[in-house]
């Protein structure tokens, strides 16, 4: 066992790990897989926009995105009215799909990374890193936010053509939701199992300690 | 850039972790010794020295679980295109909307890029997904060796490009969300709906089972000498 030693992801080619400057990422020399990546941000600078993001993802989830006038008739729908709508008229695998991935799982996501960072900060073990963290890189995939946002534009150029539309607060923090989200997202969540090297609770040994494996 | 100092042809001599030894734990990307074999433990016995996850040296049943997601995504593909996404109902008339016809909406209506970036996305990408996972998955059990490269790369756009199908469910779910004017106008998802969502999840959930590796484990090496067995030679690009 070594942490010296870096496998590509895609290829499981061998790599020496060196330390990266800020801002640059370390790619495969075979297949140019990004093998690590280093952000700009430090740790407390990543907590600091979790927190934020938690924030304006409690905004967007409770103002309506839009506000639709026909006829001197207005309606208006926050995101979890539209999975409600869905729920009632029977689409629940649809509600279900669209609610787990717009909101179950992004405020999942930023709360699993809050809570790790804070462990890290404290800097004192912590049995749940390492299954948080486990789980949260699981999960990674499955928030869809920017994809979402991408969705309201479309509906709103659909429904412009039949009704009168007006942006709502949600609308604008869903942009600013996308904005972070990509910032958050670009953050390289292998980092985060060194940089919580201390905090992690190792597993006891079943076997005799073995000797390194690298020459 | 600095490659492995030995290589003289464009492709750099590596030695992979499997050759020496070696396993990276999937979760937490420790490389670890690959002690099953050794200790008699059976694949995904032992546990990574950091993490406590399970050690794989490769995806578990990589081939026949992407197979099998293949397959039940491409049985839903057609209930998906054939089933309205969305039932309009106004005064007047009552309609139904596939994929396709709410793409030829907006190409009638004069917004011709949002039609083309909803045909690529919604129509486009799954059956790309389909196609390219498929010969991947062929290339590797058929025993492909030649441009393990360009296959790796295909394999790294489908996997970036396939969640932005879900645009077209997300946009009737608000959809539902917002029009329900009672009696004047009102918006339903259709069951194509659901079937075009499951599509997306299991075309995903197929690209994540795929494990890439595979490409590289049979790729044609580098004219010239063998690499010695069991030596570690590296090199880092930055960039």
């Amino acid at each position: 066992m070594t942490d010296s030693l870096v496998a590509c992801p895609e290829c499981d080619a061998l790599h020496e790990r060196r330390e990266l400057a800020p801002g640059t990422k370390a790619r495969c020399v075979r297949c140019g897989a990004v093998l690590y990546r280093r952000s700009y941000l430090e740790l407390d600078h990543q907590l600091a926009l979790v927190t934020t993001a938690i924030l304006i993802y409690l905004i967007a989830n409770s103002f309506p995105i839009v506000d639709l006038e026909i006829q001197g008739r207005s309606n208006s729908t926050t995101l979890v009215g539209s999975v409600l709508a869905l729920w009632r008229e029977g689409r629940e695998i649809v509600a279900v799909l669209v609610f787990a991935t717009t909101q179950l799982f992004p405020l999942v996501d930023l709360g699993a990374l809050f809570a790790l960072l804070l462990m890290i900060r404290r800097g004192r073990p912590a049995l749940a890193f390492a299954p948080i963290l486990r789980f949260l890189q699981a999960l990674r995939p499955w928030g869809m936010i920017e994809v979402f946002m991408l969705g309201i534009v479309v509906a709103l150029v659909k429904l412009s053509n039949m009704a009168e539309v007006v942006p709502g607060i949600a609308l604008w923090a869903f942009g600013l939701l996308t904005i972070l989200l990509a910032v958050i997202l670009s953050l390289d969540l292998r980092s985060l199992w060194r940089a919580g090297e201390r905090v992690i609770v190792r597993p006891r040994r079943r076997f005799p300690p073995k000797q390194s494996a690298h020459p | 850039m600095s490659a492995t100092p030995t290589t003289s042809s464009s492709e750099p001599r590596v030695t992979t972790a499997a050759q020496a030894g070696l396993v990276a734990c999937p979760h937490c990307h420790l490389v670890c010794r690959d002690t099953a074999a050794r200790d008699g433990h059976g694949k995904g016995r032992v546990r990574c020295p950091r993490c406590a996850g399970r050690l794989h040296p490769r995806k578990v049943d990589s081939l026949s679980r992407t197979w099998a997601l293949l397959i039940a995504a491409a049985i839903l593909y057609i209930p998906a295109n054939a089933f309205p996404v969305m039932q309009t109902s106004t005064l007047l008339s009552t309609q139904s909307d596939t994929i396709l016809s709410g793409i030829l909406y907006f190409w009638n209506t004069g917004s011709p890029e949002l039609a083309v970036l909803i045909f690529t996305v919604s129509i486009l990408v799954p059956l790309l997904k389909l196609a390219t996972l498929s010969t991947l998955a062929v290339s590797i059990q058929r025993g492909a060796r030649g441009r393990a490269d360009q296959r790796a790369r295909l394999y790294r756009i489908i996997e970036f490009v396939g969640r932005w199908s879900m645009l077209d469910v997300f946009v009737v779910a608000l959809m539902v969300g917002l029009v329900h004017f009672q009696g004047l106008a009102v918006i339903q998802a259709g069951p194509g709906a659901a079937a075009f969502g499951a599509v997306v999840v299991l075309t995903m959930l197929a690209a994540h089972s795929f494990d890439p590796r595979m490409i590289w484990d049979r790729a044609r090496r580098p004219r010239g000498k063998r690499p010695p067995k069991k030596r570690l030679a590296f090199g880092t690009r930055h960039g």
